[in-house]
Parts: C-alpha cells; structure tokens; sequence
C-alpha cells in the first residue's frame, strides 16, 4: 500500500517535471563559422550563406531567421535563389546540388530540403566533365543551368531535378563556331560563368576560364555572338539593358563589350587595369548598375597592385567621380548590391559584402558611403571573447540610458534602415528584457540586446583608456594622406589582435538596479564603473593589493601590472571607471562578485581574495590563500600550452604588423604548429589514479565569491557575510559589519573570519549558494528594495549549499554540519564545469514555479538539480565532451536559458524551460506582384562563384611568393 | 582463578563480570553486556579503575579457548564482551613493557596455562625473540583486501583499496584498451579500460592484488562499461578515500578455482574482516539517491554494510569555527564509523591539542595528519602580514610566470 502510494507521489512528480523543464537548441546567434557562400534574393528579400560546414542561413528582416544542414558534411559552394520562388538551390563541395523551400506550416515558414542532385555523365567520362563549376536558376524558375569543369553546360528542369539532354550546351557545338582565328579556341576550358541577359531571357553568356565568351540563345540553341576576350576570365556581368557585357579577368583587368545584333563586329569597346602599371590580382567578380539620372555604379572586388597591395582584401566602388577602395580585414567571400525596389529605375542602396568575419553592408545613397549597423550576423569575436555574462530582467531606465550610451557610439554609422526586409517576423516580444555582456581579448566589454531572436549589440565599453598601452590608438583608424592610392578605406570591425593580451576581460558583473559594473582582467585589475550619462574627465584612483601577505620565497614571474595613466582621463556618456584594484601579484581574476548595496566589490586570484569598499575606496581585508608547498606546476603543460599559444599569437602579429612588406612565412608557422602539436599527441593515454592532495597545485585559487545575509555565529541574529571557495576545496567565510548608513562615508567595515570548512573531497567549489527558510536562494541585492523579490525569510533556518566539481551538499547554518548531499562524481563520472540558480515555471499553472540548479557537466551534459533537496531532476546531452572550449564559454539565464560558444564567433542559445523559450518564428511568403516573371531585370542573384577564385588567387599568390 | 568467580550465572545474560590485572593488582567491576559503549571509553574506565590515568596500556583477554588475544578496537572489545563466559578476564601490561609476541593464534597448541603464564608470570629472558619486529597489534589496519568473492565469477576480483589519510599513494595508471568478448555471434572487440602502470612503492602495488593489464570493470559498484577513461579517472579520484574496483586480472592462474556450488552458499571464509563478507547486501549504493535519476545503469551488486557507505570519509569535512577550534563535521543522521577508527581518531585528537596551543595560526592538515609547516588553511589574524617563523624555513621558493587559466 505504501509503495503503492509512493509510485503515484513519484509519477505525480514526473509530470511536473514534464510542465517544468524542457530541452531544446533554439537559435544560433552571431556570425557563422567559415562562410563559404553567399546568395540574396530580391524577391523574397532574403540573405543566404552557406558554411564550410554544410550549413545553410537565411536571414531577413530582423528576427527572421532559418538555418538547415546538409546531411553531407561538405562545404557549401554556391547558394542561388530561383527567381520569383521560394526554392534556392545549393551547390556542395563534393559536386551536389541540393534543393531547399520555405514551407509555411502553421502559419509559420520552416526551411527544408525537398531535393538532391548529382550531375551524371555519359559512363566512361572523366568526372571533370560533370564537375560543376557555375550556375545560372534562369528567370522562368524553371530552369537550372550547370556549366561544368569540362566545358558543358547542363540544362535541368527545377525543381525536380530533372535533366533535359537535348538542351545541353556542348562544348564542341560552341567550338565548332569559334572565329579561326581566337588564340585559345582549341582548349576554352572550364564554364567560369553564366548569365542571363536581363532583357531577353533566352540568351546567355556563357563564360569560359579561357576568356572567351559566348552568347547563346536557349531557343534555337545556338550561339548569338562570340567575345573573344583573351586574359584568363574570372566573373561576367550583362549590363541592365542588355547592351553590354563587362568581363573581369585574372590580370586585375575588365572589359566592357557591346551586346550587338547578329551581324555586328564583336567589339571591345573599353578596356582598363583599374590599379595599372604593376602588375596586379585578379578582378574576381565585376557588377555595374545603374542609376536614375547619372552615371552608373561599377563595383568589383580585388585587382590590387600584386606587389604593394596583394594581400588587401579589398572592393572597389566607383561612381562618377568618386572612387573608394573599401579595405576589409578578412577575405572576401562574396558580395552583392541591393536596390529598394525590384524596378530598374533607382539607384542602388545598399552594398551588402560577407567577407569571411562578418558581413558589412555600406549606405550607398548617403554621403561618403557610410556603413549601417547590422541587426544580426554581428561578429561577436570582433576582438575573441573572454567571458560573458547573463542579467535578466533589466529595468526600463537603465535599459534606455545604455542605449542611449550606445547610440552616442554609432555617429558614424549610417541612419538608413537596415536594407534586408524579407519576411515577417511573428515572435511575440520577449517577455523582459535581457542583457547578455560579453568581454575581450582588448579590454572592451559589449553589450548585447539578448531578449529576442536577433543579438543586437548595445553599447560597447572600453576598459583600455585606463591603462597606458603600447598600442596608438589611431593605428587602425588611420586613413593615409589625401591622394593615396588606391583610395583606401578601412571598413569592417573584426580586429582580432590585441595587442597587449594583459587587458583582456576575464570577469562582469553587472548590478541592473543601481547601475554598478565591475570588470576583471588578466593582469588582476578590477574596475568599478558606473553609469553616467554625460562625459567626465577624471582620474582613476588606483589601488594596489598586496595578495600575497608578506609570503617569501614566491617570485612572480608572470606580466607586469598595468601602468595607470595618472592624468584625468575623458570618458565618453556610459560606463564610466571611477575606482581601481590592482591585485599583487597581477594574475587574472578568478572571481569576482558586487554588492552595490553594501557597496563591496569581493574578487579572487590564484593567490588569495580581498574585499573592496567602493565607496570609502579602501581595501577591507585580504586573505592569502596560497599553499606555501604549492609548486603551482609553472614549468608543465601549461605553460607549455601557453608558450604555443604565445608564439601563435606573436607570429600572427608580426603577419599583421607586416601585412605590406610580408616578410613572415606563414607556412613556416604553420609547420612549427603541426611539429609541436604531433609532439603533443605522442604521450601515452594513461591517466593516473590519485587521491587529491593538499599539496596539489592550484589549491589557493578562488574559484567562487558570494555575499549573503545570513545567520552565521547564530541563529536569532542575521548579518552580511562574504564566501569565498577555492580549488583545493576550501570554503572560507567572514562575518562583515557595516557601519549604519548615515556614517557609511566614515566609519571603516570590518571583517572576522567566521568559518572555514575543508570538503574532505578536496574537488574545486565551484559554487555558493545561501538558501533561506523556504528553501529559496537568497535574492540579489537590491531585489527587494525594488519590490522586484520577495523578502527572504529570515525566521526558519537557512542552508549552505556548496556544489564541488564533484558533489553539491547542503550544510546547516549557524552551525554548518552536513544535511544532504549529491554525489555526480563518483557515480557517473561527470563534473560539474557550470552551475547557476534558475527560476522554472510551470506550463500549465501561471503561478506555480520552482528554483533549481542548472549544472553543465564536462560531459557536455545538462542537469537541473532541485533545491533545496538537491535531487537530480533532470539531464540532457547539450554540448559535445570533446568541445572544450564550448563548455568553458556557457553562461547560464535566471530562467533557466543558456548561451554557449559554438565557433569563436557564434553562441547558440538553448532552453531548460518550458515557459521561457526564444526562437524564431517567421513566416515568408511570395510577393504576389512578383509571382509572374516580368520584363525587368531578374537579378541574378548577387553570388556566383567569386569565392573559389578568391580562394585560388591566395594559393597562387602564396606560392608564388614562395616558390 | 577460574574458580574464584562469584558470579552467579543467571545474572551473565545482561551483565558480564569483569576482573582485570596490572601487574600484580586486581580490580574487579562488571558491564553492561547488552550496551558495552566503545573501546575508547572501556580504555578510559580501565585507567580509572586501576588509578594508572596516564599510563599507555596494553589491554588483553582470555577468550574461551584460552588464547591470549587483544582488545585495542571497537571490534575485538565487542568480541571480548560478548564471547566472556561469563567472566572476562583481562591482562593489562604497560605499554614499554609489553611483550607483544605473547598474542597469537598459533597459541592454541599450547596449554592455556603455559600461556597465559608465560605473559604474567614468566618473563622469560631466554626465549627465542624472532628476527624481526613487524608491529604492534594496535597498528594492524586493512589496506586492501579481496571482497565478494562468494558472489562474482571466479575470473573477476573486487579488491578494496583503503586510504585512509595516509601518505601512501594509491599508485595506479589507467589507460584506454579493447577486450574481447563471447558473444552469440561470436567474439566481438569491445573497448576497456585498463591497469597500464604501477607506481613503485604505491598503495595498489604493495598490495599485490591489481596488476597492470587488468581490466577495470566497475568502480564502486558502478560499470564502467560505456564512460570514457576521464570519466573512469574522475570516478576512481571521487571515490579514493574507499576504492573498490572490480577487475578482470590479466593473469588468471592465480585465480581460486571453486567447485561448482552455489556462489552465495559458500561459507564465508576465515578472511580478515568478516564483515566485508559476512552478509551480503544487494541494492543501490546511492546514498544520496543520484542512482533513481541517474542514467546509469544500474547492475550494481554490493556487499557492504550500508553504513559503512553512509561513513564515507568526505563526510567528515573539516569545520574551523572563528574561535579556533576544529572539528570533523559528523555525518547528520548517523555517526557509526565501522572501520577501524583508531589511526582516524588520532588526528582529530592532535588538532585539537594544536589548536590549543597556538591561537593565532591555526594549521589544519585535512589529510588527518599532525600539522606541519606546509599545511594550508590557517584561519588566524587575517591582518597579520608576519609570517609564522617556521613556515618561513621550510617553504621552497614558489614561482609563477602567470599563465592565464581559463575556468
């Protein structure tokens, strides 16, 4: 009878569990990994790039977001929207061609893939013959054509995939009626590109890598018009109206011919080496487009001057008279231009270019062609990230006075609307409103809108100003002299080279009710920053901690602390530093934690952890927690990891700082890479089995901070208190007294040590958490001064809950004694890596809800552990084991979301619950004017195959240098 | 002397009739049979009853065949009372003087008087000391033994690993290995986990009873069939203070070859400690009930008493309240500790003479050790910026080049 009851109580809970919690992956922020291709179509209005993955992504109008992949894993090649159509058409590195459509479903689109193909020649041909190498979705929507490796050109009905042999363009049926006298008629090679004319659907140019194009009328299947163009072809362009044809070429040349009738005298009418003289790199794609009134807009990337300027990554935008040479700092994958409205008759808006770190989208209609602020794809890795932190639920008036920081920032943005409209965004509004901050490698901290589908950035902060650095600060923004050429500009944000690695950001935390930001670096340095809506000039008062105590015999070997500029300083409206702590010995920051209530910063290093009074800006007390027998294991892997790391990050400068002269071999840093690494590898897999030690190293570093208001010498009388737990499984707490608030400004804090608890397992705390008589986590400071919390209750007994790598255990308080526990260790194997407090919801009840314990395991595992019973409640696989440096970046939500690191530039986002929940959800439909094919220009979609020739161009120009 | 017993025998059923002797003095007092208390406080009560309460003893008894044996735990004092019948006769030597070699099981063959003659009476100088010392009875712990083997397969060994706070490694490697298995298709490959090195002089060496290319097939009870060698090395690391593993050794002629009789019906056998196999217990060795929720597999046989799992050494986390004194935090519900508990107890006893002798820099080395110069968490003045001058000597110079570590 009792187990009988038990099993219903037990079933009971497994339902509630099911109203609880939920797993799933919910959307992809940020830049993909390796884009490898690009598409836009005019029509719908949508953006699609393909990863070297196999990814495929659509994007939109903000919030309209679809993603898909390709079963194969192989690099996406080329993406091509099929005019007028939902269809786009994939072409795969291993020769493939997939078909996907957005298919509305419930009122919402989904992307799917409904079709694949592979080319099949006649039995006994080389696979050159059928090796796709452009491709052309004709106007009608129905048609595909494949021009191939070996010089064919295949005509298939879409989107069946169904091929029509009898269309098929052989190479000998255009040979056979190349002019005698073309230099290269014998071998036209492979189909570089195709196009349609935009004015006569039935005629094509086909392009061959020989430089001889070919006009071919699809009805009467034979060629209209030769253009013997002779320099190695690399992209076509078929002018709006039909009458011209512009050719790029491999020797950093175009062309431009005229289209005439059939009898007409083929013609080049002009010729030019845009960056002449020298010789240059290839032009790999050329578009010209046309304005109402005036002269038309000529863009082509590449052609720099070989020698001076080959490793530019640059556009090249020409109208009238002005010339710009946009210099991106990553290679240039592909580009398009948009114009507002699918008509010719405007001019164009919008540069859109996806280099391989980001997509920037340049104002074309705007004075000086200013850049607009993507709404999506931003590059997170702009410098690489260090850290991130999650803080829900913003107040209205610090969310307005951030984005009015930010906007500040943005001056030099453009004011245009973002220029990609497609589709409808159905999300409803989050719910609240989330900020996620994210730190560098330089020493900023961004600001990102984290409450809906699209990461939108806020504001960025920029701790380096502080610090005297070695770095000029102009050294990227500055313009060369008037009357440069080429006339280059800088455009784009990726920067990944920091410079002084001393400045990265290791540790936020950011107080959302009072406006407090603290942020720990590298070299130990701790900054409180608070908002300020108008600019001040002030000096920073530095305040240097002694870490160690008077501990002999330790010799820092490390970097140096960063010198602080004594001069006053002018910061921008936003986060402004007003006090410092600069940890000694300078090592990075392990852990940090703020009270803007009591107005205590508490922060930790390998060393020790001190208290920080910000308002009497004085140092409360230090404790040295450092093992004096600690070898701290300087001379093993990791300083050997670290070493690598270093000579990495050295040769990548010495490439950048030499980008002109190219003086540093990169294969030469690559081989030594490899060498090192297969050095790595040759170690025996074999662990070994020991118990921990107190004499292992690391057993001083602070691993968690935690201030709380609780019951520590006893029970009748609550009082602050600060915690800290460290690696070596020690958890030390000290009773605070604050003065009362009218002599805050005066009277000293001071600190008693309270308790001290050594965990018998010795595995590092990772996390402490003060539960109250209820069972809830304490809340945050100054929750409940804003009504936004209940009070804790401070009449039933609190609990300690401290969560190793190994174990979460509950102890009493005032008297700490073991109550309950968790093992995760020794039963599965698994340790804790991350662990946050999280409120769930129920699905079903609007007012019932639980707080639990969100674990991500070095398994890759999520868990979500009960409190306060700490049972575990449930678990999903999130994240691969061996993605080491994604379990590392995952930040956890107070409503039980996540955000982990994908690529270095890419979070995916994912929920444990079932009320909180943010995807996309969009629908596209057709435009119904556009559902005929009309006599306007179907722009080909703005991708074709620049990328493999921008690819081929760097091997070449490698190896000619090296060669 | 045996007649010298007043005692009538009906009263023996609910106390036990104590007559102890130091030196040429006798006391006599009785206990309760039913409620015998721990050894600890049957040592403090024979030095009160003898008067001698600094005096470091050797406490002895005659059990019913005569033998001589010790009482210096728990287990053999609870032994002693129970077995007296219905007088407990007890022979108490001093320490320094103790002629230790008088105990022994090999006594049966002797005449109970020439025994326990030649411990009280008869200090004979001429009798034949033996080569060596080995050490004294008190001393005796298990640091390993072989469990379970009445219920698993005769190629399988479950060997216990005891570690308990000494500074003895435990001394194994363990790498990533294939196994063949009989399977109805026929032999299949599957990946293992094996022993890949002994570290000389370590724990798992000396006892001889894991050798390298054994496979490690359950840790604590749990398979290890499936988890990856870090998890294996994370489980075995959680689980060292009390390490059980199951192995398939490499070398299976050393294995006891048993007729085919039930497994669980063999009587359990003379080994050292009975009660690692005096009863089996099968169940789930979760005692913070992770096993329900757990995707774990849950095949788990375990023949250990369940509070020896609820006493888990990690229970006793260390507790320095501010005033500076040190506890072992108890394990809340229930505070049996069943093994041997003498060599633990110690160093909760120094910690607390050390933390009244010094007030201002209390050392706690958690390895349950005396405190020395390298012992990490002091918990004292937390202004003091002078160093505690013997710490100064001892510490090696520490350096560090400052590697940012990513947490």
């Amino acid at each position: 009878m009792k187990r009988f009851r038990r099993h219903g109580q037990e079933s009971q809970r497994d339902r509630l569990k099911q109203e609880l919690f939920q797993f799933s992956k919910t959307v992809e922020h940020g830049f993909p990994h390796q884009p490898s291709a690009l598409g836009f179509s005019p029509s719908l209005q949508l953006l699609a790039i393909g990863t070297r993955s196999g990814a495929i992504k659509l994007y939109g109008a903000p919030g309209v977001e679809f993603m898909g992949l390709h079963e194969e894993n192989a690099a996406v090649t080329q993406v091509h929207f099929l005019p007028h159509q939902v269809e786009l058409v994939t072409l795969l590195d291993d020769n493939s061609l997939h078909m996907w459509t957005l298919r509305a479903h419930k009122g919402l689109s989904e992307l799917l893939e409904i079709g694949r193909f592979t080319l099949t020649g006649p039995p006994g041909a080389p696979p050159s013959v059928t090796r796709v190498t452009a491709v052309l979705a004709h106007s009608s929507g129905e048609l595909l054509l494949l021009g191939t490796e070996g010089g064919h050109v295949f005509v298939v009905e879409v989107p069946g995939f169904r091929e029509l042999e009898e269309r098929n363009i052989s190479l000998d049926q255009v040979s056979s009626s190349v002019p005698d006298d073309y230099i290269g008629r014998r071998n036209l090679e492979h189909v570089e590109a195709l196009q349609e004319n935009p004015v006569n659907p039935n005629q094509v140019v086909i392009g061959y890598g020989r430089g001889l194009m070919v006009i071919w009328d699809l009805e009467t299947q034979r060629a209209v018009q030769h253009i013997p163009a002779t320099q190695q072809l690399e992209s076509v362009w078929w002018t709006e109206d039909g009458s011209h044809i512009l050719s790029s070429h491999s020797d950093g040349s175009y062309c431009r011919w005229s289209v005439g009738g059939e009898d007409s005298k083929d013609e080049e009418e002009k010729s030019d080496i845009p960056y002449g003289h020298f010789p240059c790199k290839a032009i790999s794609k050329i578009v010209q487009l046309p304005t109402a009134n005036g002269p038309p807009f000529l863009v082509f990337s590449g052609g720099m001057p070989r020698a001076s300027y080959g490793d530019r990554h640059c556009i090249s935008v020409i109208h009238s008279k002005t010339h710009v040479a946009l210099d991106f700092t990553s290679r240039i994958i592909d580009f398009f231009v948009e114009c507002p409205s699918p008509s010719a008759h405007c001019d164009p808006s919008a540069l859109v270019v996806l280099v391989e770190e980001e997509l920037v989208v340049i104002d074309l209609q705007t004075e000086g062609w200013p850049v607009i602020q993507t709404p999506y794809l931003v590059p997170l890795h702009s410098s690489a990230i260090t850290c991130s932190h999650h803080v829900s639920s913003i107040p209205l008036k610090l969310w307005e006075r951030v984005i009015a920081a930010g906007e500040l920032q943005l001056t030099h943005y453009s004011k245009k609307p973002w220029p990609i409209t497609g589709g409808q965004n159905l999300a409803p509004d989050p719910p609240q409103r989330d900020l996620l901050l994210t730190g560098h490698e330089d020493g900023t901290v961004r600001f990102w809108d984290a409450s809906g589908v699209c990461l939108y950035p806020m504001y960025k902060l920029s701790t380096a100003g502080v610090f005297h650095t070695d770095t000029d600060p102009n050294d990227n923004m500055n313009q060369g002299t008037e009357g440069e050429w080429p006339p280059f500009r800088k455009v784009g944000c990726f920067d990944p080279y920091s410079d002084d690695p001393r400045l990265g950001i290791q540790k936020i935390h950011l107080c959302k009710y009072s406006g407090y930001l603290i942020v720990a670096g590298t070299a130990g340095q701790i900054l409180v920053l608070e908002l300020n809506d108008e600019e001040a000039e002030q000096t920073v008062e530095a305040k240097v901690v002694d870490l160690l105590q008077g501990q002999e015999g330790f010799r820092w070997k490390g970097h140096t602390r960063l010198d602080v500029r004594e001069e006053p300083v002018l910061f921008p409206p936003g986060f402004q530093p007003f006090a410092l702590v600069q940890c000694q010995p300078p090592a990075v920051v392990t852990a940090l934690t703020l009270h803007s209530e009591w107005k205590l910063v508490a922060f930790g290093t390998s060393h020790g952890f001190g208290l920080y009074d910000y308002q009497q800006k004085n140092n409360v007390f230090v404790k040295c927690t450092l093992n004096p027998s600690d070898q701290l294991a300087m001379e093993g892997p990791l300083s050997r990891v670290k070493s690598i790391k270093k000579s990495l990050r050295q040769s990548f400068r010495r490439i950048r700082r030499s980008r002109v002269s190219n003086s540093f071999p990169l294969q030469e840093a690559n081989a030594r890479l490899e060498a090192e690494l297969a050095e790595m590898e040759l170690a025996p897999v074999q662990r070994k089995i020991e118990a921990r030690s107190s004499d292992d190293s690391f057993t001083g570093l602070v691993r968690t901070l935690y201030f709380a208001d609780t019951f520590l010498s006893d029970s009748s009388h609550n009082t602050p208190s600060l915690w800290a737990g460290t690696n070596g499984g020690s958890v030390f707490a000290y009773m605070l007294r604050l003065p009362p608030v009218e002599h805050r400004t005066d009277e000293p804090i001071t600190a008693h040590p309270a308790k001290e608890i050594q965990l018998m397992h010795r595995a590092p705390v990772v996390g402490i958490v003060v539960l109250d008589g209820h069972g809830a986590p304490l809340p945050e400071p100054l929750e409940v001064a804003h009504d936004l919390s209940r009070s804790p209750d401070m009449q039933g007994s609190h609990h300690l809950l401290v969560v190793s790598e190994e174990q979460f255990k509950v102890f009493t308080l005032p008297k700490v004694s073991a109550k309950m526990k968790l093992k995760l260790t020794a039963i599965d194997g698994s340790r804790v890596r991350r662990v946050g407090v999280a409120w769930f919801g129920s699905s079903r009840s609007e007012d019932y809800g639980e707080s639990g314990l969100v674990v991500l395991t070095n398994q890759g595992d999520v868990h979500v552990v009960s409190l306060p019973s700490v049972k575990m409640q449930v678990q999903y696989p999130c994240i691969r084991r061996e993605d080491v440096s994604g379990i590392a970046s995952c930040v956890f939500t107070k409503h039980g979301q996540g955000f982990y690191l994908i690529s270095p530039s890419e979070f995916e986002r994912f929920s444990l619950s079932t009320r909180c929940l943010v995807e996309p959800r969009c629908l596209v439909e057709l435009p119904a004017h556009s559902a005929s094919p009309t006599q306007h220009r179907p722009q080909p979609d703005g991708a074709t195959s620049a990328h493999r020739y921008t690819h081929f161009t760097v091997i070449s120009h490698i190896n000619s240098k090296y060669s | 002397m045996n007649k010298n017993h007043r005692v009538p025998s009906n009263r023996s059923l609910s106390a036990v009739e104590v007559k102890s002797k130091f030196g040429a003095e006798f006391r006599r007092f009785s206990l309760d049979r039913s409620k015998p208390g721990r050894f600890d406080e049957f040592y403090g009560l024979l030095q009160h009853v003898h008067r001698i309460p600094n005096v470091e003893l050797l406490v002895g008894y005659a059990d019913v065949h005569g033998d001589l044996l010790p009482i210096n735990n728990d287990d053999n004092y609870h032994k002693a009372i129970s077995t007296a019948s219905p007088l407990l006769r007890l022979f108490l030597q001093r320490k320094e003087e103790a002629d230790h070699l008088a105990f022994g099981t090999d006594s049966l063959t002797r005449k109970k008087n020439t025994v326990l003659s030649a411990v009280l009476l008869r200090p004979d100088p001429n009798r034949k000391k033996p080569p060596v010392i080995i050490s004294l009875p008190k001393d005796f712990r298990p640091v390993s033994s072989i469990i379970d083997v009445d219920i698993l397969p005769e190629t399988h060994r479950r060997v216990r690993l005891y570690k308990h706070g000494q500074e003895k490694p435990l001394g194994f490697y363990i790498r990533d290995g294939s196994s063949v298995r009989v399977t109805p298709q026929g032999l299949e490959k599957v990946p293992g986990i094996f022993i890949s090195r002994m570290v000389p002089g370590g724990l798992a060496e000396s006892t001889g009873l894991l050798a390298v290319n054994d496979e490690v097939l359950e840790v604590n009870g749990i398979e290890v069939a499936g988890k990856s060698l870090d998890q294996v090395t994370d489980m075995m690391i959680a689980n060292s203070h009390n390490l059980i593993i199951t192995v398939k050794p490499a070398n299976q002629r050393n294995n006891i070859v048993r007729s085919g009789g039930g497994g669980g019906g063999a009587a359990s056998g003379s080994s050292g400690r009975s009660s690692d196999s005096g009863a089996s217990y099968y169940g789930y060795s979760s005692p913070g009930g992770i096993g329900a929720a757990a995707s774990t597999p849950s095949h788990i046989i375990q023949n250990f008493h369940p509070e020896e799992l609820e006493s888990d050494e990690d229970d006793e986390d260390l507790v320095i309240e501010a005033g500076g004194e040190a506890e072992l935090i108890p394990c809340a519900p229930s505070a049996s500790y069943s093994m041997p508990s003498l060599p633990r107890y110690e160093p909760h006893l120094n910690l607390r003479t050390a933390a009244a002798a010094s007030t201002s820099s209390i050392s706690i080395n958690a390895n349950g050790t005396l405190p020395t110069s390298a012992s990490s968490g002091s918990l004292g003045n937390i202004t003091s910026t002078t160093p505690s001058p013997d710490r100064a000597m001892e510490r090696r110079s520490l350096e560090e080049d400052g590697t940012v570590i990513t947490l």
